[in-house]
C-alpha cells in the first residue's frame, strides 16, 4: 500500500485552477460591491487542478479498508457486503434529482418508495407503524424514547422518568435516554450473560418508563426471558423498547413484535445493505405497536382514497425530528436490498448469519478464551486469548490482524470482560473467507506464544504503523492552520 | 498487581477516602487506573457542590471507556484538584498521590461502610 498523507492545501499552487470562466463583458466589478459585503481576505481554498485532485482523493482512498476491500467482522456493526445494484437504483436520475420541497403530487414514485419500505418492516419486524425519518441508529433511539415520553404524558402519567437499561447495553442506550431526559436505571447481567429477571423486579415501579433492550444482547446470545421480562414491564406500566442493532440474527425468523415489544428501531446501514463506517449517512427508522402510531414523529406519508399519497402532519405527534423525510437516499438502497432478496431469500439472512458466527467461534475457542460457551446468534465474544501466560493482549492481536489483510474485530466491548474481541462474520461471507480468518486468527494465537514481539509491535505492513491514541485523546489537533 | 494503601477507606466503585479534620479527600484507586488504562480527561464538580452518598460526582475518560465517579461520601465539596483538568495522567502516574476532590462531610457515620484496605484488595481480583 502507498503512503500518502498530504492535505489538498498542501498541493496548492498559487494561481493553479481547474476551471475557466469565459471573459467578463458586464461593467460591474468586485469594487463596485457594498465594502460591508466584502471579505477582508480571500479565503485560503486550496488551487489545484482536477488532476490534483483526482490524484490526492484516489490517493487517499486506496489506504483505506472497506468491505469492498476485506472481511470487515466488526462486532456489532454488521459490516455485510452492500449489493452495487443498491448504488445503481440509488443514482437513478428519477430519484437523485429530486427536490424535498417538490409538491406531492410530482413525488409519488419517492412517496410510493417511503410507504413500501414502512411496510416491508412492518411485515420483517411486527411492529404495526414505522417512521423512516431518523437519520442514525442514536437518533432513532432518541425517536423512539421521545415516542414512550409523549405517550406516558398523554395519559397524564407523567411520574415516569425512569427508564432501565441492562450492563450489557450499547453506549447509545443510555446516552439517548439521557438526552430525552430520562434517568437511567442499570439491570445487571447473570453469569449466563442474560439479563437478571430477579435483580430487575424490585426496579418495576409507577415511576419506570420503559426499558430498552437489546435482543441478542452484545454478547450476541438470546434474551430467552424476554416474554417474562416484557409481561412484568407492561404489568408495571412501562413499554419496551427494542434495540434493533442486533437485528441481523432475527431477519426473517423472528420478530420484535412478538416478543412483545412496543418501540424499536432498525439500522438500515447494518442490517438492510446500506454502506456506512466514516460516520454515515445512516438511517435509523422507527417502529411502534399500533397503540403508539399516533405519536410517530412528523412529516408523514398518508394516502388518499383515491391512492394518491401525500405528507402530513398529525397533532398527538412526538414532533419533528429530521427536515423532510430523513436520508431518502440510503432509504432507497435499503428498499432495493429487501426486494432483491425477495420474501424468500430474506429468510436466509438471520440462519446463515448465525451459522457463520457460530462456526468462527468453535473453531477457534482452544485459542481464545470463550467465557460463556453456547450458541450464539449472529455475533459472539472473546475474552483475549487462552493462554494468559504471554502479556499480549486484544489490541495486539487486533493489530496483527491488519498486516494479514483483515479489518479487526470489536475490541474492549462489551465492557463486561476485560479483553474482549467481539466478532460478527455476516451472512455475506463465503466458507473460504472464514477459513481464512480462522487459520489467521490460530496463527496469531501461536505467534503470542513463539514471537510476542511481532504482535506487541504490529501493525508492520500498514500505511501508519501503531498510533499513539493516548496523545491523540489528551492533546488533539482538531484543526489544520496553514501557514501563511 | 495493583497497588493498596493501609489507613484509606474505600468504596465498592474504587474510590479511595482519607479522612482529614472532618474533610473527605478522595481520589480513585489504583486498581481503577490500572483497568481504565491511560486517562484522557476527568470531569469534576464544581466548589460548593451538594454530594449525595452513592451519587456521581464526576467522571474519567480513557482511550478505552468512560466511567462515572460515585461519591464514598455526602456533604460539599470545598476544593478540586485542578492540576488534573490539564493534566489526567497524574492519576495513571500515581493514583494515592493525586486527590480529585476534598469534600466537607455532613454525616461522618457513613464512612463506616466504607471498606478497609484489606476487604478492598479482596473485591480487587
Amino acid at each position: 500500500m502507498k503512503y500518502y498523507d498530504k492535505l489538498i492545501f498542501e498541493l496548492s499552487k498559487e494561481g493553479r485552477q481547474g476551471f475557466s470562466l469565459p471573459s467578463v463583458t458586464w461593467p460591474d466589478s468586485l469594487s463596485s460591491l457594498p465594502s460591508g459585503l466584502m471579505r477582508a481576505k480571500a479565503p485560503a481554498l486550496p488551487q489545484v487542478s482536477e488532476l490534483d485532485v483526482v490524484r490526492h482523493y484516489t490517493n487517499l482512498s486506496q489506504m483505506n479498508f472497506g468491505v469492498d476491500s476485506g472481511f470487515y467482522p466488526l462486532g456489532s456493526c454488521t459490516m455485510k457486503y452492500n449489493p452495487k445494484i443498491n448504488e445503481e437504483i440509488a443514482a437513478h436520475p428519477g430519484f437523485a434529482g429530486l427536490h424535498p420541497m417538490q409538491p406531492a403530487y410530482s413525488v409519488q414514485g419517492a412517496l410510493r418508495v417511503y410507504k413500501e419500505l414502512s411496510a416491508s418492516l412492518s411485515a420483517i419486524t411486527g411492529m404495526a407503524e414505522f417512521t423512516l425519518n431518523p437519520f442514525a441508529g442514536a437518533h432513532g433511539e432518541l425517536t423512539g424514547l421521545m415516542v414512550i415520553r409523549q405517550y406516558h404524558i398523554s395519559r397524564g402519567d407523567t411520574k415516569r422518568t425512569r427508564i432501565i437499561v441492562p450492563d450489557s447495553a450499547h453506549g447509545t442506550n443510555p446516552a439517548s435516554a439521557a438526552v430525552c431526559g430520562l434517568d437511567i436505571v442499570q439491570v445487571k447481567s447473570k453469569s449466563n450473560g442474560l439479563v437478571d429477571v430477579e435483580d430487575l423486579k424490585p426496579l418495576l415501579d409507577d415511576t419506570i418508563a420503559g426499558i430498552m433492550m437489546t435482543n441478542p444482547n452484545t454478547l450476541g446470545l438470546f434474551e430467552k426471558d424476554i416474554k417474562e421480562i416484557a409481561a412484568l414491564v407492561h404489568e408495571c406500566g412501562g413499554l419496551l423498547y427494542y434495540d434493533g442493532a442486533n437485528m441481523n440474527p432475527l431477519v426473517g425468523v423472528v420478530r420484535p413484535g412478538d416478543m412483545g415489544f412496543d418501540v424499536m428501531h432498525l439500522n438500515l446501514h447494518k442490517t438492510f445493505s446500506t454502506p456506512h463506517g466514516g460516520g454515515g449517512p445512516g438511517a435509523g427508522p422507527v417502529g411502534v405497536a399500533a397503540h403508539l402510531a399516533a405519536y410517530l414523529p412528523v412529516p408523514r406519508v398518508v394516502e388518499d382514497e383515491g391512492g394518491m399519497l401525500y405528507v402530513e402532519g398529525c397533532e398527538d405527534s412526538c414532533g419533528m425530528i429530521s427536515g423532510f423525510m430523513g436520508n431518502f437516499g440510503v432509504l432507497l438502497r435499503a428498499y432495493t436490498y429487501i426486494l432483491m432478496l425477495g420474501r424468500q431469500n430474506v429468510r436466509m439472512v438471520g440462519p446463515l448469519s448465525v451459522l457463520g458466527a457460530n462456526y468462527i467461534k468453535e473453531s477457534l475457542k482452544d485459542c481464545y478464551e470463550l467465557p460463556i460457551p453456547s450458541i450464539c446468534k449472529h455475533e459472539f465474544v472473546f475474552d483475549g486469548l487462552k493462554d494468559k501466560s504471554t502479556d499480549v493482549t486484544t489490541l495486539d492481536v487486533a493489530k496483527r490482524l491488519l498486516d494479514y489483510g483483515f479489518h479487526a474485530p470489536t475490541i474492549y466491548f462489551p465492557l463486561l470482560f476485560h479483553q474482549a474481541i467481539m466478532i460478527e462474520p455476516t451472512e455475506t461471507e463465503s466458507k473460504e473467507t472464514l477459513d481464512s480468518f480462522i487459520e489467521i486468527m490460530k496463527h496469531i494465537a501461536a505467534e503470542a506464544i513463539a514471537d510476542p514481539d511481532s504482535l506487541k509491535t504490529a501493525p508492520h505492513t500498514t500505511p501508519v504503523r501503531r498510533l499513539d491514541e493516548t496523545t491523540a485523546a489528551r492533546q488533539p489537533v482538531l484543526r489544520y492552520s496553514k501557514e501563511v | 498487581m495493583s497497588k493498596v494503601i493501609e489507613g484509606l477507606l474505600y468504596s465498592e466503585s474504587h474510590e479511595w477516602v482519607k479522612v482529614e479534620d472532618g474533610i473527605a479527600v478522595i481520589g480513585i484507586t489504583d486498581f481503577a487506573q490500572h483497568e481504565m488504562g491511560d486517562l484522557s480527561y476527568v470531569d469534576m464538580p464544581e466548589v460548593d457542590d451538594e454530594l449525595t452518598k452513592g451519587e456521581e460526582f464526576g467522571a474519567v475518560e480513557s482511550v478505552k471507556a468512560a466511567s462515572d465517579l460515585f461519591s464514598p461520601v455526602s456533604g460539599t465539596v470545598v476544593e478540586i484538584n485542578e492540576a488534573l483538568e490539564d493534566a489526567p495522567e497524574l492519576l495513571n502516574e500515581d493514583a494515592f498521590a493525586n486527590w480529585i476532590i476534598k469534600v466537607q462531610m455532613s454525616d461522618e457515620s457513613e464512612l463506616e461502610e466504607l471498606m478497609d484496605a484489606a476487604a478492598y484488595q479482596a473485591i480487587c481480583k
